[in-house]
């Protein structure tokens, strides 16, 4: 059912109420060119990878892995501040460009009653705004309830990189990896899609373990499987 | 341009980590990374690995005229660079500061320690001498570059073979390596860099190896530069945290300890190399 795609390839994608998911865009082709009417736009992928569809084929996207991060919009993300600029923060979050955090955008902040961030500090925001010209705008409440909901500082623990594929494993609730962890001690976990985790656990042993165990999974790493991260842990004293 | 500073959370749980003796990749704090060594079909071209950090080094060859204040002596010229690749923090075009320090260290350790005897790269006095030229490409950052980079260059000499050469009369004839295998080069002695990283509290004992991370965090640095046979090369310290004579004493026969492991390992590699390829002897 999926192809292996490269950049670049026309995908043969077409349906009335067709949605393109990540790496795919449609080529906006001159109309009027005197051939016909031509009621559906040319699609073509934009990033390598397979190529899946769901069962009515009105959904279509491209599924690959990569570390580098291209922002969109509504996904969460881990940034780190790295500056001010007048009211806004620049945060990092791994993409292109810096993104732009208002000093507003936090629930229940007033011109009196801003949270105090410093450079360096982690957050878990929402990207609001994301366009290939422009630089990233992001928010730390969730968009129609206006309440934190998670979003906002992150104090102490410890943020790791990963593939942006395992931060995708990571989010999906069947993934055994964050389960078989939290079974062993307690653990406080944050995923960003831009391939950052936060990790937050008692003793240090602890978060080593977990920072190892992701690396280890990680499908750039070698995607260890269940059993042998049970015996990783093992080696572990965990 | 300066890469960025790690993040509070970072910062804090590697000290805290550090005064319990726990590092992130569950080394211990004196255990360096397990080096690899790739060669491919040139002679003189080798790919260093220290755990993801990735560094290619590559020899080449050419005859010219030496300057006349030198008549009687090779030139060796090394060029290194780190590009975009290794890392975003590195900027094109202007060098960071992690590139002055590489490149310093390795001048004076390839170079300026005579580890290639340059009178053995002379051909005809005062006219045809072998100028050799070291790039160095570094790949991946992934903390410690510059063992890495040290490694790879001394392993480059060692690996490159030069063509053989025939002085008759006036005339110089420059055998290829087809008709007569090249010869390797004169090396007196294999340096290796060890390198050393200091935090600000006492109770966060020196790590050897340091990795991205406790790079950026090491509030100084200490590479030493040494051969098999106790003999040091270099001692670089160039500013950081102050540290007692005896434990820079203490370090340095750990150093002592790396290096001669490293020389057993890259014997063995080179040998390993050799016996695959096909190097016949007239």
């Amino acid at each position: 059912m999926s192809s292996f795609v490269m950049p670049g390839e026309r995908v043969p994608a077409q349906h009335v109420n067709l949605k393109l998911g990540p790496g795919l865009s449609e080529l906006s082709v001159a109309r009027g060119s005197g051939k016909g009417p031509v009621s559906h736009q040319p699609v073509v992928a934009t990033r390598a990878g397979l190529l899946n569809h769901s069962s009515n084929r009105s959904k279509w996207w491209v599924e690959g892995n990569s570390r580098r991060y291209v922002p969109a919009a509504q996904e969460s993300v881990i940034g780190v501040v790295s500056g001010r600029s007048g009211e806004n923060w620049r945060v990092d979050i791994g993409a292109a460009h810096p993104a732009s955090l208002d000093g507003l955008a936090f629930e229940g902040a007033t011109k009196r009653n801003r949270p105090n961030l410093k450079v360096g500090s982690v957050l878990y925001a929402r990207v609001s705004l994301a366009h290939k010209d422009m630089e990233p705008e992001l928010e730390c409440f969730d968009a129609q309830t206006r309440k934190a909901d998670g979003f906002g500082e992150l104090k102490g623990g410890f943020v790791t990189h990963c593939s942006l594929q395992m931060s995708r494993l990571l989010l999906d609730p069947k993934h055994f990896l964050l389960p078989l962890l939290g079974s062993r001690f307690p653990l406080d976990v944050a995923v960003g899609v831009n391939g950052r985790i936060w990790i937050s656990t008692k003793e240090v042993k602890q978060t080593i373990a977990v920072v190892r165990c992701v690396e280890a999974v990680d499908p750039d790493g070698g995607g260890m499987d269940e059993t042998r991260v049970k015996k990783f842990l093992g080696e572990m004293e965990l | 341009m300066r890469p960025p500073s790690p993040s509070i959370p970072e910062k804090e749980f590697v000290y805290e980590a550090l005064k319990q003796s726990l590092r992130l990749d569950g080394r211990n704090h004196l255990d360096a990374r397990t080096p690899t060594l790739d060669f491919r079909q040139d002679l003189g071209w080798v790919e260093c690995g220290y755990g993801k950090t990735r560094v290619i080094a590559h020899v080449e060859a050419k005859m010219t005229k030496p300057p006349p204040e030198r008549p009687l002596e090779g030139i060796i010229t090394i060029h290194s660079e780190i590009s975009p690749m290794a890392s975003v923090d590195y900027e094109p075009g202007r060098p960071s500061e992690e590139e002055v320090t590489i490149t310093r260290m390795l001048d004076k350790i390839l170079r300026r320690s005579d580890a290639i005897d340059k009178e053995s790269l002379c051909v005809v006095a005062g006219q045809r001498v072998w100028h050799l030229r070291l790039t160095v490409h570094c790949l991946a950052d992934a903390g410690n570059m510059l063992d890495c980079a040290c490694l790879a260059g001394i392993v480059a000499f060692k690996h490159f073979r030069k063509p053989e050469v025939e002085v008759i009369g006036d005339e110089v004839i420059v055998h290829s390596p087809l008709e007569r295998s090249p010869v390797p080069l004169a090396i007196h002695h294999m340096p290796f860099c060890v390198t050393f990283a200091f935090f600000p509290d006492p109770s966060m004992r020196p790590v050897l190896d340091p990795s991205l991370l406790e790079q950026r965090l090491s509030t100084g640095q200490m590479s030493i530069a040494l051969n098999a046979q106790r003999e040091i090369c270099v001692l670089q310290k160039a500013g950081g945290v102050p540290i007692a004579a005896e434990e820079v004493l203490r370090l340095i026969d750990i150093a002592v300890t790396v290096a001669k492991d490293l020389d057993k390992f890259v014997e063995k590699r080179l040998q390993e190399d050799l016996g695959s390829r096909k190097i016949e002897v007239m």
